[in-house]
C-alpha cells in the first residue's frame, strides 16, 4: 500500500466514510452483465446449494439444490445454470467485426497479416467476492470432463447435455480472471476496493456488505457503524442481518435453518417413495413440494441481499467515468473470448487438468506483461494513481520553463530540443535515463540531460527524442512549450514482454520437449458409487 | 528461588486460579495454534491459551462473541471422511503412509492400533507416551496411534495437543498424520489451507520430539508429515507428504521467544480471574490488564479478535488498518497523530516520516483537485 492509499484510509476513518482511491473507473463494465450469486454446502467441494443468476436486477433466476448430496439434483442445478449462462454467452458469439492478426505463415515462416473475426462485445460475469471467482473455477473443473450420454453411452451417471460445455466456459472465465486488468469475470469486492479506500483493513474489505456500508452509508449514519453492523448484527433468531456474500454460508444458518429444512425434505421424499397408492402419493407429493419450497425460500433469503448489493455496487461504479485506456484492455478480453469461442467451435478438447510447459510459460508471460501494462495505464488514466507514482519517484510533473532548439549530430540533423522543467517531485534520475510522456495517446521519449543547478532546485533538463515528425522542424504541438504543464514517467507506457518463447515444436527437453503425438483427450473423473460427495 | 518442581506446581496453581474455580483447562486446538502462529507477540492470547481459558466462551461473556462456528454439514463431512480414512484398523491410512513416505519398508499388514483411552488430558498423554515406548521396544512393525494426546511446553506451561494420528514406521521413526476434508484437486490443494495444516502439524512434530527425547532409543520424528485429503470431487482419500521443516523451525523459534507465561502471570493484579461466570465489567477489567497486540489477521485466528478490535478502534491506533501501515509511519502510532502531521498541524517537518506524509497529502489533494478532500464523490 502506498502512503497515499494509507492516508486515504486514515481519512476514511476520521470522516466515517470511504475516500476515493481512483478518479476514474479502471475496469470495463458491460451494459448487460450476468450477475451470479452462488452458495455452496459447507465442507463439500463443489456441492452447490443454490444461486441467484441473471442479467435483470429485478428478476433474478433462483436455482436451488434441495439435497446437495443428491447427484441428480446437482446435475439438474447445473443444467439449469447452463440454460441461463450459455444463451447469454452465445449471444455475444455471433456479432463479429473484421480484425487483423499477425500469424506465422506455415510455408514461408514469415509473419503475415490475416483477416480474422473479433467478437464485437464479450460477456461479463460478476460475482460478489473473490471466493466466488474461485468457485467459478472449481465448478468449471468439476464439469468440463463430464461425459454426456451422447458422448459416451456407457458412462455411469451421464451429465445433462450442456453441462460439459458450461464447464469449459466457466474454466475460461476463471482462467481469464487471473490476468491483471481483465474484466470477463469480476469480483465486486475487488473492484469496489480498487476504487475506494475504506477505514478498515484490506482483510475486512472482503466483506461486501461492510465495504458498501463504508462507500455508501445509509443517510445520516457513519460508514464505520454501518459496516460493523453489516458484519456482526444478528436478528432475534441469531441469524446475520446481512448474510455473507458467499459462496460459504453462515454456520448459524446451516445449523438452525438449513439442516432442519433439508431433513424435512429428506423425510418427505422418503415418505413419497414409500407411498402405496396414487391418492397417498398425491398427498405426499404435496408435502415434498412444500418442503422444497421452504428450502428455496431459505436460499433466496440468503442470496437476495447479496444480489441487491452487487447491483448497488455496479450503480456506484457506473457513476465513475471510464478510464481512457479501459476500452483497449476490454478489447483484449474480447480477443480472449473470441479465441475460446473458436476453440469450442473447432471441437477442441476441454482445457487440460494441467497445462503443458509451453502453455504455462505463455500464461505466465502474459500475466506479467499485463500486470506491467495495467500499472502503467492506470497511472496514465488517473492523476490519483499517478500521484502515488510521483511520490515513489517513478514520475514527475511540472511546468516547462524553457525550450532550447537543438539538433542531433548525424548527417541529416533531426530536432532534439532541450526542455527545462521545474518540478517539486523527486524522481530517481540518472544520466541518460529515459522518461516518457503521453502525446496524443502515444508515448514520447525524452532523455534526462542533467539538473540546471543542482538536484535541490528541481530544474530538470530533458532532451526530446522522438515523435516530432520527419522534417527538420518539429511538427506543430510535438514539443512542449514554455508554460506547459507536463507529466513524465520513468516507466514505459507500453511495456514490452520478455523474449519471445520458442514455438511448441522447439520446446527444449528441459521443459518436456516438443509435444508428442496427437494429444489424447483426458478421461473423465472416475465416478464413485456413493452419493456423499 | 524455590526448586523447579514447586515452581512448576505454583504456576499450575496460579493458572488454575486465572481460569476460575471448577473450570477445566482447554486443550490447545487448531485455532489456538493458528493464532499462535499469526500473532506470537500477543500477551493476552499467550496467557489465555497458556491458562487453558476457553476464549470463545470468554468472548461471549465480554459481549463481543466470536464468529467462528462450524456448520454441521462440514462437521459431519469431516468426521465421515476421517472415519473412512481410519476404517479397518487404518488399513487405507497405513497404505498411504507406506506409499507416500516409506516405500522401502515392508507393506503394512496387521498393524498394531493400541487403545489410547484414559482419564483426562494428563492420563491420555501418559497413555500415548506408553504406547510410543512400547512401539519403540518392539520395532519392525507398523503402529497406528488414533487421536493420541501430546503435551508441549508453551511458555513454561504444558499445552495439550491432539493430532489426528501418529504412525510408527517399522524402522522406529514417527510420522504425524493430518486428515483434512478440503479436496486435493488434480494433486494440488488450496495453498492457504495446506499452509495452515503444515503449521499445525509442525507443532505436533515439536511435541513428538519432546517425547522422543525422553525415550532411550530416541526415535526419529519425520519432518515430512502425511496430509490426507479427499481426491478431486470424490470422498476417496489421497495423501501427500508435506515438508514441515520450515514451519517447525519458525514455530520452535517463536516458542523460545515467547514471554514466559510466568512473567505475564506475575504482572497481573492480585485476584485476576477469567472465569466466564464473572460479571462483564470485571471480566473486561481482567482482560484489559494484559496488553494485546491486535492486527486484522487476528480476525481469522482468535476468538477474542472482535473485542480487541473494538479496543483498538477506541484507542485510534493505526495497526487496526493492518500491520504494513505502521511501517510507513515511523513513530506515529495513532490515526489522529498521523492526520495532524499530514495536515501540517503537528509533527516535526524534519522527521522523514512526517515530510513524506505531507508530500503524500499534497499530491493527493492536487490529484483530487481539492485543498481538503472531505467527501467521497460517490453520491
Amino acid at each position: 500500500m502506498s502512503l497515499i492509499a494509507t492516508l486515504a484510509r486514515l481519512e476514511a476513518v476520521s470522516t466515517g466514510r470511504a475516500q476515493p482511491a481512483a478518479t476514474v473507473r479502471h475496469r470495463h463494465l458491460s451494459e448487460r452483465p450476468l450477475v451470479l450469486v452462488p452458495l455452496i454446502t459447507a465442507g463439500e467441494a463443489g456441492a452447490p446449494l443454490g444461486a441467484l443468476v441473471g442479467t435483470d436486477r429485478d428478476a433474478p433466476r433462483l436455482l436451488v439444490v434441495p439435497q446437495p448430496r443428491d447427484r441428480d439434483l446437482r446435475f439438474a442445478f447445473l443444467a439449469e445454470l447452463a440454460d441461463v449462462v450459455l444463451p447469454y454467452v452465445d449471444g455475444f458469439a455471433d456479432v463479429v467485426e473484421a480484425a487483423e492478426r499477425s500469424e506465422t505463415d506455415p510455408e514461408t515462416g514469415k509473419r503475415v497479416k490475416v483477416e480474422v473475426e473479433l467478437c464485437a462485445d464479450a460477456p461479463q460475469l460478476i460475482v460478489p467476492s473473490r471466493a466466488g471467482v474461485d468457485l467459478v473455477r472449481l465448478l468449471g473443473r468439476s464439469m468440463r470432463f463430464r461425459r454426456t450420454a451422447e458422448q459416451d453411452p456407457e458412462a455411469p451417471f451421464p451429465a445433462p447435455p450442456r453441462v460439459p460445455l458450461l464447464g469449459r466456459w466457466l474454466t475460461h472465465f476463471g482462467e481469464r480472471a487471473r490476468v491483471p486488468g481483465s474484466s470477463l469475470l469480476l469480483a465486486m469486492t475487488d473492484v469496489l476496493a480498487r476504487h475506494w479506500a475504506t477505514g478498515q483493513s484490506t482483510l475486512e474489505d472482503q466483506h461486501l456488505g461492510a465495504l458498501l456500508a463504508w462507500i455508501d452509508p445509509p443517510e445520516g449514519r457513519s460508514g464505520a457503524k454501518a459496516a460493523q453492523e453489516a458484519e456482526l448484527a444478528r436478528d432475534a433468531d441469531g441469524q446475520l442481518v446481512c448474510p455473507p456474500a458467499g459462496p460459504a454460508t453462515d454456520p448459524a444458518f446451516d445449523n438452525k435453518l438449513l439442516a432442519p429444512a433439508i431433513e424435512r425434505y429428506d423425510r418427505a421424499r422418503g415418505a413419497l417413495a414409500a407411498a402405496e397408492d396414487g391418492l397417498e402419493a398425491d398427498e405426499r407429493l404435496g408435502a415434498l413440494t412444500a418442503a422444497e419450497r421452504e428450502i428455496r425460500a431459505l436460499v433466496e433469503s440468503r442470496t437476495r441481499p447479496t444480489w441487491d448489493a452487487v447491483w448497488r455496487g455496479l450503480d456506484l461504479l457506473r457513476k465513475l467515468p471510464e478510464g481512457a485506456r479501459v476500452e483497449e484492455r476490454w478489447t483484449r478480453d474480447r480477443w480472449s473470448f473470441t479465441g475460446h469461442r473458436d476453440r469450442v467451435l473447432a471441437g477442441e478438447p476441454p482445457q487440460p487438468r494441467r497445462d503443458d510447459a509451453v502453455t504455462a510459460a505463455n500464461k505466465l508471460a502474459v500475466r506479467e506483461r499485463e500486470q506491467a501494462r495495467l500499472e502503467a495505464q492506470e497511472a496514465l488514466d488517473d492523476p490519483l494513481v499517478m500521484a502515488a507514482r510521483r511520490l515513489s519517484g517513478e514520475a514527475f510533473a511540472g511546468e516547462v520553463v524553457d525550450v532550447v532548439m537543438a539538433y542531433s549530430e548525424s548527417r541529416r540533423p533531426s530536432p532534439r530540443p532541450l526542455v527545462t522543467v521545474r518540478t517539486d517531485d523527486r524522481p530517481h534520475l540518472g544520466e541518460r535515463v529515459r522518461a516518457y510522456r503521453s502525446l496524443g495517446g502515444k508515448p514520447q521519449t525524452a532523455e534526462f540531460v542533467g539538473y540546471e543547478e543542482g538536484p535541490e532546485d528541481g530544474l530538470l533538463v530533458l532532451r526530446v527524442m522522438d515523435r516530432m515528425g520527419r522534417g527538420k522542424e518539429p511538427e506543430e504541438g510535438s514539443v512542449p512549450e514554455k508554460g506547459d504543464r507536463v507529466c513524465f514517467t520513468l516507466f514505459e507506457h507500453e511495456p514490452r514482454g520478455g523474449a519471445k518463447l520458442p514455438d511448441p515444436e522447439e520446446t527444449p527437453w528441459t521443459h518436456g520437449g516438443p509435444p508428442g503425438e496427437e494429444a489424447v483427450p483426458e478421461p473423465a473423473d472416475p465416478v464413485t458409487e456413493e452419493d456423499v460427495l | 528461588m524455590p526448586p523447579p518442581r514447586t515452581r512448576e506446581k505454583a504456576l499450575r496453581h496460579r493458572l488454575a486460579e486465572l481460569r476460575g474455580p471448577e473450570v477445566e483447562a482447554k486443550a490447545l486446538d487448531a485455532r489456538a495454534l493458528a493464532a499462535l502462529a499469526a500473532n506470537p507477540g500477543c500477551r493476552r492470547r499467550a496467557i489465555l491459551d497458556g491458562a487453558g481459558v476457553d476464549k470463545a466462551v470468554l468472548a461471549d461473556a465480554l459481549g463481543s462473541p466470536s464468529v467462528f462456528g462450524q456448520s454441521q454439514f462440514a462437521f459431519v463431512r469431516g468426521n465421515a471422511f476421517e472415519a473412512k480414512v481410519k476404517a479397518d484398523g487404518g488399513t487405507e491410512l497405513l497404505r498411504l503412509a507406506h506409499e507416500k513416505l516409506d516405500r522401502g519398508a515392508e507393506p503394512p499388514a496387521g498393524a498394531r492400533v493400541p487403545d489410547l483411552t484414559a482419564q483426562g488430558p494428563r492420563g491420555r498423554t501418559a497413555r500415548t507416551e506408553l504406547a510410543l515406548r512400547e512401539a519403540a521396544e518392539a520395532p519392525g512393525a507398523w503402529t497406528l496411534l488414533d487421536h493420541p494426546m501430546l503435551a508441549l511446553d508453551v511458555a513454561g506451561s504444558p499445552a495439550f495437543l491432539e493430532p489426528d494420528a501418529v504412525v510408527v514406521h517399522p524402522d522406529g521413526s514417527w510420522t504425524v498424520v493430518e486428515i483434512k476434508s478440503f479436496p486435493m484437486l488434480d494433486g494440488a490443494a488450496d495453498p492457504a489451507k495446506v499452509g495452515a495444516a503444515a503449521r499445525q502439524s509442525a507443532v505436533y512434530v515439536l511435541a513428538l520430539e519432546q517425547v522422543a527425547a525422553r525415550l532411550d532409543s530416541a526415535p526419529r520424528v519425520r519432518h515430512r508429515i502425511l496430509l490426507v485429503c479427499p481426491k478431486d470431487f470424490s470422498n476417496l482419500p489421497t495423501a501427500s507428504a508435506v515438508d514441515v521443516r520450515r514451519q517447525r523451525a519458525v514455530t520452535a523459534r517463536q516458542l523460545e521467544r515467547l514471554t514466559r507465561i510466568e512473567e505475564i502471570a506475575d504482572a497481573l493484579p492480585e485476584g485476576t480471574c477469567f472465569s466466564p461466570k464473572l460479571p462483564a465489567e470485571r471480566l473486561t477489567e481482567a482482560v484489559e490488564s494484559v496488553p494485546a497486540t491486535y492486527a486484522p489477521e487476528c480476525l481469522s485466528a482468535c476468538e477474542l479478535a472482535f473485542h480487541c478490535r473494538d479496543r483498538a478502534r477506541a484507542q485510534d491506533v493505526v495497526t487496526r488498518l493492518g500491520r504494513p501501515v505502521r511501517a510507513e509511519l515511523g513513530g506515529l502510532t495513532t490515526i489522529g497523530e498521523v492526520l495532524a502531521a499530514a495536515r501540517g498541524e503537528a509533527g516535526d517537518p524534519d522527521d522523514p516520516a512526517v515530510a513524506a506524509l505531507r508530500r503524500a497529502a499534497a499530491l493527493r489533494a492536487e490529484a483530487l483537485g481539492t485543498a481538503a478532500p472531505e467527501v467521497a464523490p460517490c453520491r
